[in-house]
């Protein structure tokens, strides 16, 4: 693999979010890589640091509370957790875009879609005339599938999923290099969920668009995704292809829970087997594997060293289940 | 069927007045649940399956029609034999986030149905009775001083599952009990819910947005769509052989664990529903549907036995 074709990494970051007397430690070294034109699912329960991670690639984190501890975020080959405020405006929005979760809240109610749209395209294309603005948001509501004349309605005369989908054309309009969509169909109905997944597949075809997409449905990572990170308490517990996490025998443990607790369409399952117990409490993180409390593996040597990567090919497991095997 | 049903819905409707016009939230449902079954009822947001379950259980008067349970229409009871009937007929609500008093500790969340019907003359009895309540639902005894804040989803959930389960009901509404809580918290609340089930011999409606979670829970299923039942089948039969339009583009609408090429998003449904503010007659799904034809529109279309327990209302399936 040539550097070039590198376009996201992520070096052992760490981070922090701090109050009066409490310590939460929500991304603890992750690593992660992206390629051009690549598409990685980032899955994880509630409190696993999907969001921050995402949040820290735009340099969005809070200021007050939450501290970068270590690491490095290359884009391109900048590392953007040293980059000035200038740079970083430079890329947000432009080389990197973000679609939130909750289409309802992440409009302005009083402007207009097509004046929000124009605002993106505005503000990284100074030089264009009026026309040329309103000539490109024309092109990119059609693009998500918008009539041109609801541009001058405003967000609450549309559903949920078009609100979506204005989202996605107000980060679609610089033709982002990487988009990163954290749940972005959560809030939507089933049927519109799959159109506009099947949208974005689309349209990030057409432009060669790199995509983070964070979600916990295990099924829409299947069907969007190239590769798969799983993350467990602010770590990636097993990295792969799709076809690696959904069809090889070897998995970690919490990954082996998270399929056990969805029931199966196409098998008769009487009983899930879901993972017992609850999310570790983040400031207070249990030590050596960060899973062992609710780990049916649990091994003696789980409770105090933290596993090593298990490596087959591009499939990575942190496990000590595995570990042995793999030197 | 061979004894009476638990629950009998017959032509419920429930309309909702609006500057607008009407809105028919639940129009015309025909349905029947068996004892200690599992009714699932699915559709997407806007359907009028919360209504339902609202209006069943006389949380909202209906506009027509009547619910029998046990043989009886509750529509006809006056407040005090309502109270009665009430302690045999319990929801479990959506949202443990909300659904809560703050300012209430478990303990007396749960206590709360037994104090409002006087279940127990003694405080003592009560309080043996809500922690063998919190045991029966998987809550940890020392949670009994917490607040609900303190707790996580899964927990909440439990709280309200304790709640509904205070007074030994008969049957018990649930709407959308684990689509707030994560995957294995989700797996967890619906394995309680089947076990007490089990146990007790409890009949639930079930009402949720996700399919798989329907087939997994319950024994019939009823597809709703704009208010009316488009579809209403067994559990197996439903995901075996759907016939109704809108059940096949809800059914490959699911996003399904699967790297095979075919599985990804067969026939997607094109545009939105439509407003139930006044329908026009006819077939509600008409308009984003791929079959339509001439028949579809200008009369209603009644639910038909095509196969032995399994009830379509669509014209494709007439002849």
């Amino acid at each position: 693999m040539s550097n070039n074709d590198l376009l996201l990494e992520i070096k052992d970051l760490e981070i922090t979010y701090r109050s009066d007397d409490t310590v939460v430690q929500a991304v603890n070294g992750l690593d992660l890589s992206l390629k051009r034109g690549e598409t990685l699912g980032l899955v994880g329960e509630t409190g696993a640091g999907k969001t921050t991670t995402a949040l820290s690639i735009l340099r969005l984190l809070p200021e007050r509370t939450a501290r970068i501890e270590k690491g490095e975020i290359l884009f391109d080959g900048t590392n953007l957790l040293t980059a000035t405020i200038g740079e970083m405006r430079a890329i947000r929005g432009e080389r990197i875009s973000m679609i939130f979760q909750d289409p309802m809240t992440s409009l302005n109610p009083v402007l207009t879609v097509g004046d929000q749209i124009a605002e993106a395209i505005l503000l990284h294309n100074e030089g264009l005339s009026k026309q040329q603005v309103q000539d490109r948001v024309i092109e990119i509501l059609g693009m998500v599938g918008i009539t041109p004349e609801r541009r001058n309605d405003y967000p609450h005369q549309f559903s949920g999923g078009m609100k979506q989908r204005v989202v996605i054309a107000i980060a679609l309009s610089c033709n982002p290099e990487l988009l990163i969509a954290d749940e972005p169909t959560t809030a939507l109905d089933v049927t519109i969920q799959a159109q506009v997944l099947s949208m974005m597949a689309e349209l990030k075809n057409k432009l060669g668009t790199s995509m983070i997409l964070i979600t916990h449905d295990l099924g829409i990572v299947s069907q969007t995704c190239d590769n798969v990170a799983v993350m467990y308490a602010g770590e990636i517990i097993e990295y792969g292809t799709v076809r690696d996490i959904v069809l090889k025998d070897k998995h970690h443990p919490y990954t082996d829970g998270l399929f056990g607790s969805i029931p199966d369409l196409k098998k008769d399952t009487d009983r899930l087997t879901p993972i017992e117990g609850l999310m570790p409490d983040p400031s207070n993180l249990p030590s050596g594997c960060k899973f062992h409390p609710r780990c049916p593996k649990c091994m003696e040597i789980c409770k105090t060293v933290q596993p090593g990567l298990y490596r087959e090919g591009n499939h990575t497991i942190a496990c000590h289940l595995y570990a042995k095997e793999g030197q | 069927m061979m004894s009476q049903p638990l629950i009998e819905i017959k032509n419920l409707k429930k309309y909702f007045s609006t500057p607008k016009g009407k809105l028919h939230a639940v129009d015309d449902v025909t349905l029947s649940i068996g004892r200690g079954k599992t009714l699932g009822v699915v559709g997407e947001s806007g359907c009028g399956k919360s209504t339902l379950g609202s209006t069943v259980i006389r949380l909202l008067e209906p506009t027509e029609g009547q619910v029998l349970f046990n043989g009886e229409n509750i529509y006809e009871k006056n407040k005090h034999e309502m109270k009665a009937i009430r302690r045999e007929m319990q929801m479990i609500f959506q949202d443990p986030y909300s659904s809560l008093n703050p300012r209430m500790t478990v303990g007396e969340l749960i206590a709360e149905p037994l104090i409002v019907n006087k279940v127990y003359p003694s405080a003592a009895q009560r309080d043996e009775k809500v922690r063998e309540l919190m045991d029966t639902v998987g809550l940890a005894q020392r949670l009994i001083n917490a607040y609900p804040h303190e707790l996580d989803g899964g927990r909440r959930q439990r709280i309200g599952v304790a709640r509904a389960l205070a007074l030994d009901p008969q049957f018990i509404v649930c709407d959308e009990p684990v689509s707030a809580l994560d995957v294995s918290i989700q797996a967890q609340i619906l394995n309680l819910l089947m076990d007490l089930q089990d146990e007790k011999g409890l009949t639930y409606m079930f009402i949720t947005h996700d399919l798989s979670v329907v087939k997994h829970i319950s024994d019939e299923i009823a597809v709703m769509y704009l208010g009316k039942c488009v579809e209403r089948a067994s559990a197996k039969e439903l995901f075996d052989n759907p016939l109704h339009p809108y059940t096949k583009a809800l059914l490959s609408a699911i996003p399904i664990i699967s790297v095979d090429e075919g599985d990804k998003f067969a026939n997607l449904i094109k545009g939105e529903v439509t407003s139930p503010i006044n329908p026009p007659a006819g077939c509600r799904f008409a308009s984003r549907c791929d079959f339509c034809t001439e028949g579809c529109r200008g009369q209603d279309i009644p639910l038909r036995e095509v196969t032995p327990g399994h009830f379509v209302a669509c014209k494709l399936c007439e002849k």
